[in-house]
């Protein structure tokens, strides 16, 4: 093993990484509170003001942009550079093309943000930007690439840490999931409009095969590789088996792939190809838990810290939330399980246990640490952390307890027959009985939000606290100088 | 074709993944000294700290 000593900010880009920093919180912020206003419409409709503009069916896909690929997306820039830089002990490879993929991926959330509530949207979920928008996002991630391999090979550390192969897998299968989801023909070179070129139960599995994977390795491989660094750092002590973690990512990486059509069952699908994708998914909970258990045991021996250090909380909890959507993925992935589940609100909840739980909280975990290490000084407040994080699990409770109680409802009411063979429940009786826990659910996303907006509210000050500490300084350097 | 029928194909692509997949286990685990060198990448994040990082909190509040 090379050993560097950190040699002063100059080594690294650091700026790159504080301008993707600063705005994952921004769209953290954006994204949970539009996703908050659509969990209110659904709850109180007039919310929706009889326009298309404030409808249910543009804001969603505005929520899901902003807060996967604008406030995870950020995120992930911002630490896979960090990450890469700090442990290959060497400065990314081009300053320019680091700026590029900034300008790139802002350029493209916003745009495709304002495309949908435009009206524009190829509705392939969690890909509905049109083919201009693709082609923006398909240029900034082959720069993202380059930009990648190019200082893994340029490393001073002969080995390359486990976080950087986690950062890989998911920029590579990004780059092949986000291609092959897209194909697409534009009806004309000046419209927004385009047709997908797949087509019936092959286009389902296209999108499923994205969609899953798009969990599989943006939301969950992209930020077990912000664990495998982060909680080392924040824990203060190495991760817990660096050999359980070549299993983990080698055996994450296969599985994964195979799992998308498990959200196709009973469907025109053929059986046995949602069959291998639920077998697949049940493989999936032990290189899961692997990995889980691999994170909460770097900190034996100084459990402590989890009474004493509130983002070092975040970080286990956020370990903890992905060991319980891990199970119980795999569980609705059974099919007759999946035959009460699918279609219902249990699937919103699965989701948000994953995304809330596992995503939002490892990555305000991750900022929590690296913001202040960017500036050079401390966090401004440890009390509004503390606070950011019972605001944040009990939000995170609020909601998915609310989303079990109505999706296993839903799922029963559907289901239910009477005596004589009909339906018992017209479909709007199921939506009446959901109403309390769409409020309770909105209630949830508000406490998630604020907690949100107080952690951007303690990092802005922490930002601003390190600059005030950086001027001091060099104005303290200049008068001894002028002394000299 | 012998590898175009599914019969022949599904346990021949389970044997191959079945294998890939205990080989990196005994890589993982299967040699004391190669255990040791792989256990010492866990300190690579340790590496390259800065002097003086400031791990504690300034609670203005």
């Amino acid at each position: 093993m090379a050993v560097t000593t950190y040699s002063g900010v100059e080594q690294y880009n650091f700026d790159i990484v504080k301008k993707f920093a600063v705005m994952s919180l921004v769209w953290a912020v954006i994204g949970m509170f539009v996703g908050v206003y659509i969990a209110s419409e659904l709850a109180w409709p007039f919310l929706n003001f009889d326009s298309p503009y404030f409808s249910f069916g543009r804001f969603r896909p505005v929520h899901t942009t902003s807060v996967i690929f604008g406030f995870g997306g950020s995120a992930l820039f911002a630490t896979s550079y960090y990450v890469v830089q700090r442990t290959c002990q060497t400065r990314l490879i081009s300053d320019g093309m680091a700026s590029f993929t900034f300008w790139g991926w802002m350029a493209a959330v916003l745009l495709a943000d304002i495309s949908y509530v435009l009206g524009y949207t190829q509705s392939r979920e969690y890909a509905e930007m049109e083919w201009p928008i693709d082609l923006l996002i398909e240029v900034v991630w082959v720069t993202y690439l380059i930009l990648f391999v190019g200082t893994i090979m340029r490393r001073k550390q002969p080995h390359i840490y486990v976080a950087n192969w986690f950062y890989l897998a998911f920029i590579l299968a990004t780059a092949l999931l986000h291609t092959f989801n897209n194909l697409a023909m534009p009806i004309d070179l000046f419209s927004m409009k385009s047709y997908s070129l797949f087509a019936g139960t092959q286009d389902a599995m296209t999108q499923w095969w994205y969609g899953h994977n798009a969990v599989g390795f943006f939301l969950t491989a992209a930020f077990l590789g912000m664990m495998y660094y982060f909680v080392p750092k924040q824990a203060g002590r190495p991760i817990y088996s660096y050999r359980l973690s070549i299993v983990h990512f080698w055996a994450l990486g296969f599985m994964y792939m195979w799992v998308g059509a498990h959200h196709l069952h009973w469907t025109a699908l053929p059986d046995w190809t949602s069959s291998l994708a639920a077998a697949f998914s049940i493989l999936l909970l032990m290189p899961s838990w692997g990995g889980m258990i691999n994170g909460i045991m770097t900190l034996s021996g100084a459990w402590d810290k989890l009474r004493t250090d509130p983002v070092m909380r975040f970080m286990i909890v956020a370990l903890s939330f992905y060991g319980m959507s891990t199970f119980e993925g795999p569980m609705m992935s059974l099919k007759e399980v999946n035959a009460l589940s699918h279609y219902t609100d249990w699937t919103v909840g699965h989701v948000h246990s994953g995304a809330l739980g596992w995503v939002a909280m490892i990555s305000f975990g991750s900022l929590y640490h690296m913001i202040p290490k960017l500036w050079d000084t401390k966090i401004y407040s440890n009390k509004l952390v503390e606070v950011h994080f019972w605001l944040a699990t009990l939000g995170i409770v609020l909601y998915i307890v609310a989303m079990w109680i109505s999706g296993i409802t839903q799922g029963l009411m559907w289901r239910a027959f009477d005596e004589f063979g009909n339906l018992q429940y017209s479909f709007v009786e199921s939506v009446a009985a959901m109403h309390p826990f769409y409020a309770m659910r909105a209630i949830g996303g508000m406490f998630f939000l604020t907690g949100a907006v107080l952690m951007t509210y303690n990092m802005f000050m922490t930002i601003r606290q390190g600059k005030q500490e950086a001027a001091a300084l060099e104005a303290k350097l200049a008068a001894k100088l002028a002394h000299a | 074709m012998w590898f175009s029928k599914p019969e022949n194909t599904k346990p021949l692509a389970l044997i191959i993944f079945f294998v890939t997949f205990i080989g990196i286990v005994i890589y993982a685990y299967g040699s004391k000294k190669r255990s040791e060198k792989l256990e010492s990448y866990r300190d690579i994040p340790f590496l390259d700290d800065q002097p003086g990082d400031k791990a504690d909190t300034k609670d203005k509040q």
